[in-house]
């Protein structure tokens, strides 16, 4: 029978499955594949703390988002089109985000008396058959059994064939969505190219899957996602941390200066510790420290020696080094700190997403203790935050803080990279002669009220920092009233100097004045904008702008924002932004604040924008 | 190994226009005496030293060399030291730190850096009290010590520093002590030698909130008895009249008198590259007010080669290279995938 070929705007698809079923490879087959073929995109990664957490239940369950399209893509979506539900709690704990008449790719064999017992449905009761999930699209499928019957000859044990299902799920998709198998193919091939049994297993059932789809006469429906209209060039797929990474050697390499990152493991920071471990021919230097401090500790070191001493972490780590932090301001030497943002307080919600770490990144250390703080708003945004964080830093040898979070960490976009040459340059300048008549006087400033790097191996300007109060210009210790006070304003007014030197804030979408000004920070970027663009298509006088830099703010700020009868401030928090915006501005602005470790909906933004505006 | 200068420094090249402000009478005084009159002998350009501390009396160490120095945060020294070293190999970097500072705060990162054997010195001045913070009981003050904190007597026990470093896996123990140039001059340059992280552990007299501490092995009516300077190759003779020696009985190390029946050959013979002898010795750690007590040992306790840290982590990164090429960056933003929209 003829197959219809239906054509889409744009389609969500939810992976679930138990955290070992293997739905984050899944997910990232798809979107590689989706990405490589031109779609727009945005994913999110949404998985449980513990590696392997009880099987079957609702706490175990681990999920990928993609939302791929034709047209422009912001975020992952609200809700899905499609959800793949490996066993009854991956379909329990996700029923609620799919809609109204989606598709349900259920693997009945994850719903046998003891899947459902241990996703907590009522005895005897099995939504596949009970008419629940009546309205629904419900394409029920033994993945389990087929994949066996797959790799029947294969000569692998069970636990190893069980393995391979995922892949008889994402071949299915790929005839369902029309996609080339290749990148998978070519994945594969290289993942296990030492292992030819488990390679010839998965390269089977992913096959199998492609053609359960194209040969059974219940698949009537395929789906084409065209290429977007994307602006012309070249593109790659680019998730958070890695752009973070990328970003760090890029900056060592345009500066000149060797990387050193000094970390200590934790989630959702340590991919980029992996990813920076990789490019050891930039000669960069990754130290994984015996702890928090040590990490940045080492760093502050490093920076002394003249490297780019950088270090990342999330909540609970960055806790531990607001002493060293306090020192680098002290020292006035160049360090990057990143802060992955996940659910707190304390260790909180390690694997969620929240921002809620904005007030520590701007005041919370130990006395007057300013230091810059930037943040980024998407995926591939980090790659151009962390550079610009390490502009700064040197430029003005000052510790700068990124804020990232889980969300756009682990989240990933088609990127347009830049060229090299593209890349604003960084000037570095190592002190070498004496800055006075007489000595070198470590902390005489410039025009821009940053002090020079000497660094150790240059004659002559041997001399001491440390993190008492020093004396202006000769930086000896100093106890001295006045001087206290004026340093303190020095290093002050150097951390506000900054603001001379970053670019004014932008309108992301609409005009510069204006009924509503929608204003956010970090990874609420996606859906604010298209919230803001529905509602603007809906008639609706509201505009968008994304604070990137939140320490100084733009100078161009605070006139933006009288510009508008009302600001709309949505955070993952319980209003931290709205605290900095009213301080400084003495505006009323108003919050919508999400706390759930969970991203905003760009539905979420849209009603209350409605409603501000009715 | 650190370049070495053709231009001579003298140990006045290495005093800085700081005021030294230590009390009068305390022991860092020789400590920083000794370490000037030292680095010149070392042949080390002034420019390629790096003193680091932390926080407490021994940290104001830096100020008062005329070399490159950072009086950093409490207990870390170590861990900064860590980062400079492994991106400036060359230097030649003295953590100068001390029992509270070294032991206690920064007692995680003196471990670490110790196993990773990072090319540099460690100078923990051991006064075993609190004194920058006026006069609390340290980590390695003994039991029943009665401080401003503990007016009962402290319940802690202490750590024994030696036994501690040899635990940690360090490749060079040694102890030596502020009232004693000579010895401490010949550890400072034994330390400096050695390729990996070397610990020297200094005993050090505050006089105004723990004075006498270490007055038996420093005076010389009770030193002879007391203490045991080691010696590599040679017997372990101790005693007013080099009259006593020790002697292994089994694991158990006893005092022996020198005469007739027992000579100098039939002692024990100290070995630094013996690990095993090296933990029998850092346990001489008696009470010297207890009868039957072992003397002290001073000296060097244990040496051995070990790669250091940032050589491998160099190592790594020349074998990438050779693998790899020089990094390309166009070629690191582009990745292996790409697509065109045109």
């Amino acid at each position: 029978m003829e197959k219809q070929n239906e054509v889409l705007d744009n389609v969500i698809i939810k992976f679930a499955g138990d955290s070992g079923d293997g739905m984050q490879l899944t997910g990232t087959q798809f979107t590689n594949t989706a990405a490589l073929f031109g779609n727009d995109l945005s994913t999110f990664p949404d998985f449980p703390a513990e590696i392997r957490a009880p099987q079957g239940t609702l706490a175990g369950v681990s999920g990928y988002q993609l939302h791929f399209g034709s047209v422009e893509i912001f975020t992952p979506g609200d809700y899905c089109d499609v959800l793949v539900a490996m066993n009854a709690a991956a379909l329990r704990a996700n029923l609620k985000h799919l809609k109204k008449s989606g598709i349900i790719i259920a693997n009945t064999d994850g719903f046998d008396a003891k899947n459902l017992r241990l996703a907590g449905v009522a005895d005897g009761k099995n939504p596949l058959e009970d008419g629940s999930l009546e309205g629904y699209n419900v394409i029920k499928m033994d993945v389990t059994k087929m994949t066996r019957a797959a790799l029947l000859d294969s000569g692998l044990g069970t636990k190893e064939i069980d393995r391979a299902k995922n892949m008889f799920v994402l071949g299915f998709l790929y005839w369902m969505y029309n996609r080339s198998m290749d990148h998978t193919l070519k994945f594969l091939n290289e993942k296990f190219a030492s292992k030819t049994d488990v390679l010839n297993a998965n390269l089977n059932v992913l096959k199998a899957g492609y053609n359960f789809g194209d040969t059974r006469e219940e698949f009537t429906t395929r789906f084409t996602v065209s290429p977007a209209k994307m602006p012309a060039g070249v593109y790659r797929n680019m998730m958070g941390n890695q752009a973070t990474a990328l970003g760090l050697v890029a900056a060592a390499k345009k500066s000149g200066l060797q990387l050193f990152y000094g970390t200590y493991p934790i989630t959702p920071a340590s991919d980029i510790l992996h990813e920076l471990s990789k490019h050891k021919n930039f000669g960069v230097k990754t130290f994984q420290a015996e702890d928090e401090i040590a990490a940045i500790c080492s760093s502050i070191g490093a920076s002394f020696g003249g490297a780019l001493g950088v270090t990342a972490s999330s909540g609970p780590g960055i806790a531990l080094k607001t002493e060293a932090m306090g020192l680098a301001l002290m020292f006035e030497l160049p360090l990057v700190i990143v802060n992955v943002q996940r659910g707190g307080p304390s260790t909180g919600l390690p694997t969620k997403t929240e921002q809620s770490d904005l007030l520590q990144a701007v005041y919370g250390r130990n006395g007057e203790a300013p230091i810059p703080v930037l943040a980024a708003a998407s995926p591939s945004d980090c790659f151009y935050m962390v550079y610009e964080a390490c502009r700064i830093a040197i430029e003005f040898m000052t510790p700068v803080i990124l804020l990232t979070d889980g969300y756009i960490a682990n989240g990933a976009e088609p990127w347009q990279f830049p060229k090299a040459s593209d890349l604003a340059e960084i000037k570095v300048k190592f002190t070498k002669e004496k800055n006075s008549e007489t000595k070198y006087l470590p902390y005489k400033r410039d025009e821009k009220l940053s002090r020079p790097w000497a660094i150790p191996g240059t004659k002559g300007l041997e001399h001491r920092i440390g993190g008492i109060e020093k004396q202006h210009e000769t930086g000896n210790i100093s106890y001295d009233p006045n001087n206290h006070e004026f340093m303190i304003r020095m290093r002050d007014a150097k951390v506000e100097k900054v603001a001379d030197f970053i670019p004014d804030q932008k309108i992301e979408v609409g005009t510069s004045k204006g009924k509503l000004l929608v204003l956010g920070w970090g990874s609420t970027y996606g859906a604010i904008k298209s919230a803001v663009i529905k509602a603007r298509n809906d008639g609706y006088d509201v505009s968008h702008a994304h604070l990137r830099y939140i320490k100084p703010f733009p100078k161009n700020l605070g006139e933006l924002l009288y510009s508008f009868e009302h600001i709309l401030i949505p955070e993952m928090n319980c209003g931290q932004l709205i605290k900095l915006i009213r301080d400084k501005y003495l505006i009323p602005a108003e919050g919508l604040n999400k706390i759930q470790g969970m991203p905003f909906a760009a539905e979420e933004i849209y009603s209350k924008i409605a409603e501000k505006l009715k | 190994m650190e370049t070495t200068s053709s231009e001579k420094i003298t140990s006045k090249d290495l005093a800085t226009d700081q005021e030294v402000r230590w009390c009068p009478g305390c022991g860092d005084y020789s400590i920083l005496k000794q370490v000037q009159t030292t680095i010149p002998e070392l042949g080390i350009p002034r420019e390629n030293i790096v003193f680091i501390s932390g926080i407490g009396c021994s940290s104001r160490f830096p100020y008062y060399m005329e070399t490159y120095g950072m009086h950093s945060i409490h207990g870390r020294a170590t861990a900064i030291a860590s980062g400079l070293k492994a991106a400036r190999p060359e230097l030649s970097i003295w953590i100068v730190t001390g029992d509270g500072d070294g032991l206690s705060i920064g007692g995680n990162h003196m471990i670490h850096i110790l196993r990773r054997n990072f090319n540099l010195n460690i100078l923990l001045f051991n006064n075993e009290i609190y004194g920058l913070t006026k006069g609390q009981y340290s980590p390695t003050s003994e039991e029943g010590k009665v401080t401003k904190s503990t007016p009962m007597g402290s319940v802690d026990h202490p750590f024994n520093p030696i036994a501690l470093c040899m635990g940690a896996d360090a490749t060079f123990v040694a102890r030596s002590m502020d009232r004693d140039p000579k010895h401490l001059q010949s550890i400072l340059k034994r330390a400096n030698d050695h390729k990996g992280s070397s610990f020297v552990e200094i005993y050090q007299n505050c006089n105004v909130f723990n004075d006498g501490a270490f007055e038996v092995f420093t005076e010389k009516s009770s030193k002879k008895n007391e203490t045991l300077f080691m010696e590599h190759g040679k017997p372990l003779i101790f005693g007013d009249n080099n009259e006593k020696g020790i002697k292994l009985d089994g694991f158990m190390p006893v005092i022996v008198e020198l005469n007739a029946g027992v000579s100098p050959n039939d002692l024990w013979v100290h070995d630094e590259h013996d690990r095993v002898k090296a933990g029998i010795l850092s346990r001489f750690f008696d009470n010297p007010k207890h009868p039957n007590h072992l003397p002290r040992p001073f000296g060097v306790f244990y040496v051995e080669d070990r790669p250091c840290y940032e050589d491998r982590m160099a190592d790594q990164i020349q074998q990438m290279t050779a693998k790899k090429g020089d990094g390309n960056l166009d070629a690191l933003l582009s990745g292996r995938e790409t697509w065109v929209i045109s």
